[in-house]
């Protein structure tokens, strides 16, 4: 019935033929065993050396580019400082709307980057699917992670907030984690959903106006909440994301005010979770939008870890997709 | 030249024929079918063998891209596509550029079209100035021109008293309106169906009520307004149900589908395919199911390819920007006579839609072949079976998901007004 379709599908795109890394553009269709491949890498870099982190030779020689068509300072510094740990040469590009104004297509910029001998593109795109289109017609011996595309992926920032959450809480199984706010317009939650669920976490809870869920969204595993009352009862996890301005504009919300005064998370509906919950968001925050200050300061924050270990997770994933990070540890 | 079509199967669902019958041509004209005429000398004679002879088919929406995007395709590229494809009448909407809201730029397509030779080429042009959908088009000018009917193409009429005004202006001077159910609030920015895996991929959504919003619009203006209208590009069961209401009703109002709805759904855009990039989107297998079942029932009268070739680069882009569309004139029999082979269709209905449905449409008499009637013929090997390749291709669009399809019923002769203008090449 179906038309055969040549197209790789994401996870054969993704992995070598013997199941090893090969780009990193979504958690969708990558194995619970590889996930944890990658986080026990990480944790092997995160341990490195304390508070001055000292450079590893694993990438010297490797050229990588952080291909940014949409503007992020956190993003591309983290995988800036991750590939300089790993002693690689780092290029920054950041195209914005500079290449497109002029004519240039996706594939000429990628074509151009290539004659100069890169090994790795790091990509962030508007785009959904521009990461793996990249993948698709890049030189056989290039590698891509995706840094985020539209909204379909941003498979690094889902993985160091795994990495925070396995530090925590140990196992994924018995937790209960709710994911707050915009998640009709997030890479970041579709890719945490699919980590979480491959990691086997019992309960996952998506807590939104519906004007910001997705169509159909329980087909990723997930309960849907629009009751923060009852989304965020006895969580274990709660990630708040951020709400862009935008939203306003588009008739998603009313205001920010009554978006903060339904679904931001106070210290008082942080009561209704668990007393040990952790409360993480992917930044940058917008305090008394989505949180409130005194919660994305307070105890049970983990904010500012997350961070940290973002950039021993981007060299665990790096390491691995140039072919030697399982020599890491 | 004076033709003897010796030993096909002629299926004519309008004149209600399903069988063995030789058929005549000359002049121009078919002079007989299935009885000698007295006296004929023929110039050559064809045995076909069992093969089928259907009308020639009618195509309700093929993009020319000419004037304004010969870099995608022209009229010279893309007619013999179509005669290779059995297609003998081809409507090309008004989105051109410039568009089609004169009677210069009809007389230019045709004019072009007959320099070219082959399929007939019908011009729908602009309802409104610029198809911007606020000024009503010179439209006796346009019917004098020669157009076919009115569309503004895939562009709204967003102000519903410009439709209304521009439905009743359109039926004063006796001409259809061929609407696109759309609504341009509703579909934003969306490139594929709002669903399971338009949010898996995060690709931004257009769901179905953005068909069934314009629709039911459309419907009620019709009601008020009595005029004629053709709703192009049928994709939900819901859309399908509101049209079978109306016909119910007794509502003068027809319907077509692209030939890819009946095959896509929205599965087929895992891995972010950009060939099933279409708009309509490919929606879910139940409305694809509905769709067939509107085809088969008759409620929908027409399939059409709705062509779109593209240059390379219009899909070489992440998903969200590459261009809809499908490369499709080569396919579209050859996927209805798929349609027949799985038992979805049966043969004279699938022939009916392709040829008697569209001609009603378009209020032609053509799509027959009656004594009399111009020769628009087409000749299939049902038997023979083949795969499409983009090397073989005769559009200059290779945008299609069914590549590397095999497919079963091939055409093997095209006549227009008794003109043979494309014969298989090693056929027999």
């Amino acid at each position: 019935m179906k038309p055969q379709s040549p197209v790789a599908r994401p996870a054969s795109l993704q992995l070598t033929p013997d199941g090893r890394l090969r780009h990193f553009l979504s958690i969708e269709g990558l194995p619970r065993a590889l996930l944890e491949q990658i986080l026990d890498t990480a944790e092997s870099f995160a341990n490195l050396g304390g508070p001055a982190v000292k450079k590893v030779p694993l990438l010297r020689g490797k050229t990588i580019v952080n291909l940014f068509f949409e503007a992020s300072t956190r993003t591309r510094t983290t995988f800036e400082l991750a590939a300089k740990r790993l002693s690689a040469d780092v290029l920054n590009l950041n195209i914005g709307a500079a290449a497109t104004v002029k004519g240039e297509t996706l594939l000429d910029t990628l074509r151009n980057l290539e004659a100069m001998h890169t090994d790795m593109f790091v990509v962030r795109h508007a785009d959904s699917g521009a990461a793996h289109f990249i993948a698709r017609h890049a030189a056989p011996h290039v590698r891509v992670i995706n840094a985020g595309d539209g909204r379909h992926a941003h498979p690094t920032q889902a993985m160091l907030d795994m990495f925070t959450i396995r530090r925590v809480k140990g196992a994924f199984e018995p937790l209960c984690v709710a994911i707050v706010g915009d998640i009709l317009h997030s890479r970041v939650a579709r890719s945490q959903i699919h980590a979480l669920k491959t990691l086997g976490t019992g309960c996952v809870r998506v807590v939104a106006p519906r004007t910001l869920l997705p169509a159909e969204v329980e087909t990723l595993g997930v309960e849907a909440h629009v009751d923060p009352e009852t989304g965020l009862e006895e969580a274990d996890v709660i990630i708040m994301l951020r709400l862009q301005r935008e939203r306003m504009k588009g008739a998603f919300l009313p205001s920010e005010h009554e978006y903060f005064q339904r679904f931001g998370l106070t210290e008082e509906r942080l009561r209704r979770a668990r007393p040990d919950v952790i409360v993480m968001h992917p930044g940058p925050i917008n305090r008394g939008v989505e949180i409130d200050s005194r919660v994305a300061d307070g105890p049970r924050s983990v904010i500012l870890r997350q961070v940290t270990y973002g950039i021993a997770v981007r060299m665990a994933v790096m390491s691995m997709a140039l072919g030697t990070g399982t020599d890491a540890s | 030249m004076r033709w003897h079509l010796q030993g096909g199967h002629v299926i004519d669902p309008a004149c209600g024929r399903d069988g063995p019958a030789d058929v005549w041509i000359a002049d121009g004209h078919i002079v007989a079918v299935g009885t000698a005429p007295p006296e004929f000398t023929a110039d050559r004679t064809l045995a076909l063998d069992g093969r089928l002879v259907l009308p020639g088919l009618i195509d309700l929406a093929v993009r020319l891209r000419e004037p304004g995007q010969e870099h995608k395709a022209t009229i010279a590229s893309e007619l013999p596509a179509a005669a290779a494809g059995g297609i003998t009448t081809l409507v090309c909407p008004p989105d051109t550029q410039p568009v089609v809201d004169s009677p210069a730029q009809i007389e230019y397509i045709q004019r072009s079209a007959a320099a070219v030779g082959g399929p007939r080429v019908e011009v729908l042009a602009a309802l409104t100035v610029g198809l911007e959908g606020t000024a009503l088009a010179e439209m006796a000018a346009l019917r004098d021109g020669g157009c076919i009917g009115l569309s503004n193409g895939l562009r709204p009429v967003a102000n519903t008293l410009v439709l209304r005004r521009a439905l009743e202006y359109a039926d004063t001077l006796g001409l259809t309106v061929h609407l696109h159910p759309l609504d341009p609030h509703l579909a934003a920015d969306g490139c594929a169906h709002e669903g399971a895996v338009a949010t898996r991929l995060g690709l931004p959504g257009i769901p179905r009520a953005a068909e069934t919003a314009a629709l039911a619009q459309i419907l009620a203006l019709v009601e008020q307004t009595g005029a004629r209208v053709h709703i192009c590009r049928l994709s939900t069961a819901r859309g399908a149900h509101l049209l079978a209401q109306a016909r119910a009703e007794g509502l003068p109002v027809s319907a077509d589908v692209a030939v890819h709805q009946l095959f896509l759904t929205e599965d087929d855009l895992e891995g972010f395919d950009a060939r099933c990039h279409v708009l309509p989107p490919a929606r879910t297998a139940a409305d694809r199911a509905a769709l067939r079942e509107a085809v088969a029932s008759g409620l929908v009268q027409a399939v059409c390819s709705d062509h779109q070739p593209h240059d390379e680069d219009a899909k070489t882009a992440p998903f969200p920007q590459t261009e809809p569309g499908v490369s499709g004139l080569e396919t579209l029999l050859a996927l209805m006579l798929e349609l027949v082979g799985q038992g979805v269709l049966d043969r004279p209905t699938a022939v009916a839609a392709l040829t008697g449905g569209p001609a009603t449409v378009l209020g032609l008499d053509r799509g027959a072949l009656r004594p009399g009637a111009p020769a628009d013929l087409t000749v299939v090997d049902p038997d023979t079976t083949w795969t499409l390749e983009a090397q073989n291709m005769r559009s200059r669009g290779r945008n299609t998901p069914f590549l590397g399809r095999r497919l079963r019923g091939r055409v093997t002769h095209t006549w227009v007004a008794g003109t043979l203008v494309y014969a298989l090449e090693g056929g027999r």
